[in-house]
């Protein structure tokens, strides 16, 4: 056994990050994983579907948290993927031998645990596996409140599920941590970075611009089918709120995390006034969401032009934030 | 958004379950709280889960009446659609709407059938027919 605890967070892949890096003595809490990584982020890509709908996301690419990490704090990661399932199998179990927690990519529809309402095909789900019991797994699902325990037969499915971003089996751990993070400089170049990358994003499909094309796609909806458009706007919610993808509460953790930022500068009055109007951003995710949910139910004509204003709103009252964040100068 | 504002909607798409949200506290200070659901999130996913559920039963009524196969129904019931199971077994969507066609579909290889069965979760004597009762 080796005693780790199992931590409830909003996000698969920063939860098991943060998770694994507590167990080895870097207290990093989730929303600074998240910020340190760059996670955040918004993407329109009307070109790769989901279930027939676009892709919308409302973070940086799947894996890159863990790239992000070890680029950024120095911190050696073991990423291992397997030719054939017995092999996968094996090499977690001896992993887990050693006494190792090991994080591991997978499916979300073949995970038993799961319940059936959200078992839907995406591969890019996160969980860390801590202890075996025959052919019985514990696991700490960072997006369950509790941990919990799945068959042998159905991890091996959802870790070699096959199709768009398949895992292939990935299995990740750390090898080496440095002793001491000093925080400062890398808080300060990414807070810098991600400002930058949202507003300046050269392509249309990402940052506010992305959240701009969407909202120029939702006022064509007009002129689709009615099944068609609540469709997609209930697809835009999922992708917003359903567990796991959560797009407001990635802002209200990135606003978590300039608050840590604006205390480790000493209460550094920029971050902390980006953090509250990161809060506000996420408060309006969420008034646009519901807006949505009401215009689903309502029998009555869609104001598509009405949700698509909120969206416009949206991407300025965001572009604040990130011009706010680069007014922040850290103190030499 | 404030800890007394996080919704707390018992709903039925998070079977019990609860996700935790950054809140800010009566000092400003932002924490995780779990919620139990939001109305809101509920209404999106069961749109799509009835969208699916639609899917499913036009599916098994196709099958039924001969004019698709098994196979029709169980990419359907295991929610995926024709570009999903395309990129997960690797055929192309065309091979796959061939083996849509009855006749086509009982002519198909054991090879073939347990590629199928391998991405859709399912025993080689399951694929090749469909339930008596959709609620099995």
């Amino acid at each position: 056994m080796n005693n780790f605890e199992h931590t409830h967070h909003a996000h698969c892949e920063s939860g098991v990050v943060s998770s694994m890096l507590r167990h080895h003595g870097v207290n990093l809490s989730e929303p600074m994983v998240f910020g340190l990584a760059n996670a955040l982020n918004f993407a329109y890509i009307p070109f790769v579907k989901i279930g027939g709908m676009p892709l919308i996301a409302y973070r940086s690419m799947p894996k890159s948290i863990i790239k992000n990490i070890q680029k950024n704090l120095k911190i050696e990661m073991k990423l291992e993927r397997f030719s054939s399932k017995e092999k996968g199998e094996k090499r977690l179990d001896e992993l887990l031998e050693e006494g190792k927690i090991v994080g591991a990519q997978s499916s979300v529809y073949w995970l038993e645990y799961f319940p059936k309402e959200i078992r839907f095909h995406f591969n890019a789900h996160n969980l860390l596996i801590y202890d075996r019991d025959g052919d019985e797994y514990s696991i700490s699902d960072p997006v369950f409140d509790k941990s919990v325990t799945c068959s042998r037969a159905s991890l091996t499915k959802a870790r070699f599920a096959k199709g768009v971003m398949a895992p292939k089996g990935l299995l990740y751990y750390p090898v080496s941590v440095p002793n001491e993070i000093d925080l400062k400089p890398v808080v300060t170049k990414n807070i810098k970075k991600i400002a930058k990358t949202m507003l300046g994003t050269p392509v249309p499909i990402a940052g506010l611009r992305g959240m701009r094309y969407l909202a120029k796609s939702i006022l064509k909806l007009e002129s689709k089918e009615k099944k068609y458009a609540k469709l997609f706007l209930g697809h835009i919610v999922r992708m917003q709120e359903e567990i796991g993808t959560g797009g407001a509460g990635f802002r209200f953790m990135y606003a978590s995390f300039l608050q840590e930022a604006s205390e480790l500068f000493e209460n550094d009055p920029i971050l902390a006034e980006a953090s509250k109007l990161m809060l506000a951003v996420g408060d309006e995710w969420r008034e646009f969401a519901l807006m949505i949910a009401k215009s689903i139910k309502s029998k009555n004509p869609i104001d598509y032009r009405a949700i698509s204003d909120k969206l416009m709103h949206i991407s300025e009252n965001e572009a604040k934030v990130y011009k706010k964040m680069l007014e922040f100068k850290a103190a030499v | 958004m404030d800890i007394n504002s996080v919704p707390q909607d018992n709903s039925e798409t998070y079977a019990n379950m609860k996700k935790a949200i950054y809140a800010r506290d009566k000092d400003g200070k932002m924490q995780t709280v779990g919620s139990t659901g939001w109305e809101v999130e509920e209404i999106a996913t069961k749109a799509a889960l009835e969208d699916i559920e639609k899917s499913i039963e036009n599916a098994y009524e196709e099958v039924k009446a001969g004019r698709r196969s098994p196979l029709y129904y169980h990419m359907y019931d295991a929610r995926m659609d024709l570009l999903v199971l395309a990129q997960s077994t690797g055929f192309f969507q065309w091979t796959i709407k061939r083996h849509f066609k009855p006749e086509i579909f009982k002519k198909l290889s054991e090879k073939r059938l347990l590629a199928y069965c391998d991405v859709l979760g399912k025993r080689l004597d399951e694929i090749k027919t469909i339930p008596k009762d959709r609620d099995e």
